[in-house]
């Protein structure tokens, strides 16, 4: 099995300080890959890096795409990229402000992404931002509220329809349950399980939350000073954790 | 003739202009960025045509002013005394006539010919502005031809209007390449805008240049199942009884009197000198 996302060797520096260097991982269709450090690892700078928000310093980001298989997405063309990052790619923000046009209304949101593939039947368009807004629990007649009215939580899910419209293959969430109070974020989690099980997306979740990775992630790979410290299953990763820095994160978190 | 130099500019500030105009047609609906000077007069009063028509203007030429199709309110006045001040260039009321127009906010009703050059003053040149304010990534997206979030907008209109209640600068695809603000000229007149005359495009303030050749194709953009209508006040004119004519909306008194007009005065004034009288015609040439 081809898979979907081969990274080789990533490092980014911001001058003489090393933002993230020698991270190397496969990702297969499918499959869930959390990344966990504290502040300041970094784990966003390499998601973004992998994204292609940022231009890795060096390295490969091999992405098997649905027309031309295996190619290195910081080496291709920029308007194939900004392609993919609207059509087999989806990057949930930590804030939904972000990642949301405020001053839009929920059906607009959703329907971005439609209409930027080509999308032109203003029916198909509401009728599918309806279908979504009531996959992640949204009324349908908030179709017409802007995102300003709508609680944290549900920005966030709308965030996340706004996303996965389009069907992406490849997930990137940067922080998703960051600032909501706990009842929410389960929701969030479940719902997110629901949807990578269902339709059998891959995803990269950065987070510094180990409830999250446990829940959704199948592998895991924590990260202190730029550096990869320790990779495997989550399971294995969180009940027996090898590295000193993983058994002090896996340790610090307060047990109810 | 005055002091001035000729239509008040210095030759090579028209000369670059004149580049600019050039790489305009060349790229069709694509902003070219230019150093607007300031003019003596403010910005939102049409700095950027007035500097395209001075660029534009030759001593032989007959010159035409509009203003939301009027020949004689202010802004008209003003620029169309501004050339014959700077310039000393014919000046006209008539259509048919001018062979330089500048227009704020309309198309003259009788049809351009390839001998003339329409010019458009231009507020915000940006289509996408509204809904991307970044200039980097506005410039990005007409690179690249990402053009999704113009139909947002057109999305938003009907969700909330339950049509495409945009009426004015009316997004446009031109030579299927481009999206392009048409200036705030009323949809009416968007299909137009595929013309034999040469229109010119001048944003005084934002600094922009873009133009549309002759023949080019012009697109409204739309929605399959929402496709774009040129609409106007469904009335005749008043004065001149003309049905095709974009129409303007005269409240009369505040017992709820209006009457409907050209906003075009040459077209009308010409209509009803051939013998055409609207419903209150005859009161007005009384």
């Amino acid at each position: 099995m081809t898979p979907l996302l081969q990274v080789k060797d990533v490092a980014k520096m911001y001058g003489a300080r090393i933002g993230c260097t020698d991270v190397s991982f496969d990702l297969y269709p499918g499959e869930v890959m959390g990344i966990v450090g504290e502040s300041g690892s970094g784990k966003s700078t390499l998601l973004n890096c992998l994204a292609g928000h940022l231009a890795p310093d060096r390295g490969e980001v091999v992405f098997d795409t649905r027309a031309d298989g295996p190619v290195d997405t910081v080496t291709m063309s920029e308007p194939a990229r900004r392609m993919l990052g609207r059509t087999d790619w989806a990057f949930v923000h930590q804030h939904a402000r972000d990642g949301l046009r405020m001053s839009v209304s929920a059906g607009g949101n959703i329907g971005e992404r439609l209409m930027a593939v080509g999308d032109r039947h203003y029916g198909d368009i509401r009728a599918r931002a309806a279908d979504w807004l009531g996959r992640v629990e949204i009324s349908d007649a908030r179709i017409d509220d802007r995102p300003s009215a709508f609680s944290g939580g549900m920005q966030q899910r709308l965030q996340i329809a706004r996303n996965l419209v389009t069907g992406p293959r490849l997930v990137f969430m940067d922080e998703p349950t960051g600032g909501l109070d706990v009842s929410v974020q389960a929701r969030l989690l479940d719902l997110l399980r629901g949807l990578v099980r269902e339709m059998g997306l891959s995803a990269i979740i950065v987070t510094h939350d180990l409830a999250v990775v446990r829940l959704l992630a199948d592998r895991l790979m924590v990260m202190k000073d730029g550096h990869v410290v320790e990779t495997g299953l989550t399971d294995q990763v969180l009940d027996d954790p090898q590295h000193g820095y993983t058994q002090l994160l896996v340790s610090s978190v307060l047990q109810v | 003739m005055s002091d001035y130099n000729f239509a008040y500019l210095d030759e090579q500030t028209k000369r670059m202009i004149r580049r600019a105009i050039l790489k305009g047609l060349a790229v069709p609906g694509y902003q070219v960025p230019f150093a607007s000077r300031e003019m003596p007069m403010p910005y939102g009063w049409g700095t950027g045509g007035v500097q395209v028509s001075a660029a534009t203007l030759t001593p032989e030429d007959t010159f035409k002013v509009i203003d939301q199709g009027a020949d004689d309110t202010t802004n008209a006045v003003s620029i169309r005394k501004f050339f014959e001040r700077t310039a000393g260039v014919a000046t006209t009321e008539e259509t048919e006539k001018a062979s330089v127009i500048q227009t704020r906010h309309r198309i003259p009703e009788a049809e351009l010919t390839e001998d003339q050059i329409l010019v458009y003053q231009v507020p915000i040149p940006e289509p996408l502005r509204f809904l991307e304010p970044r200039e980097t990534e506005t410039r990005k997206m007409h690179a690249l031809q990402e053009y999704g979030l113009m139909h947002v907008k057109l999305y938003e209109d009907i969700s909330q209007h339950g049509a495409i209640a945009t009426s004015y600068a009316y997004p446009v695809k031109v030579s299927d390449r481009y999206v392009m603000d048409p200036s705030p000229i009323p949809k009416f007149d968007n299909p137009k805008m595929e013309m034999a005359a040469i229109q010119l495009f001048g944003a005084g303030r934002e600094q922009r240049i873009y133009a549309v050749p002759p023949y080019t194709k012009v697109v409204s953009l739309d929605f399959e199942d929402y496709p774009f209508e040129a609409s106007k006040a469904d009335h005749p004119c008043d004065l001149c009884a003309a049905e095709d004519s974009y129409l303007d909306e005269v409240i009369l008194d505040d017992a709820g009197n209006r009457m409907f007009v050209c906003s075009d005065t040459d077209y009308c004034r010409s209509r009803r000198e051939a013998g055409h009288v609207g419903r209150l015609g005859e009161e007005a040439a009384a």
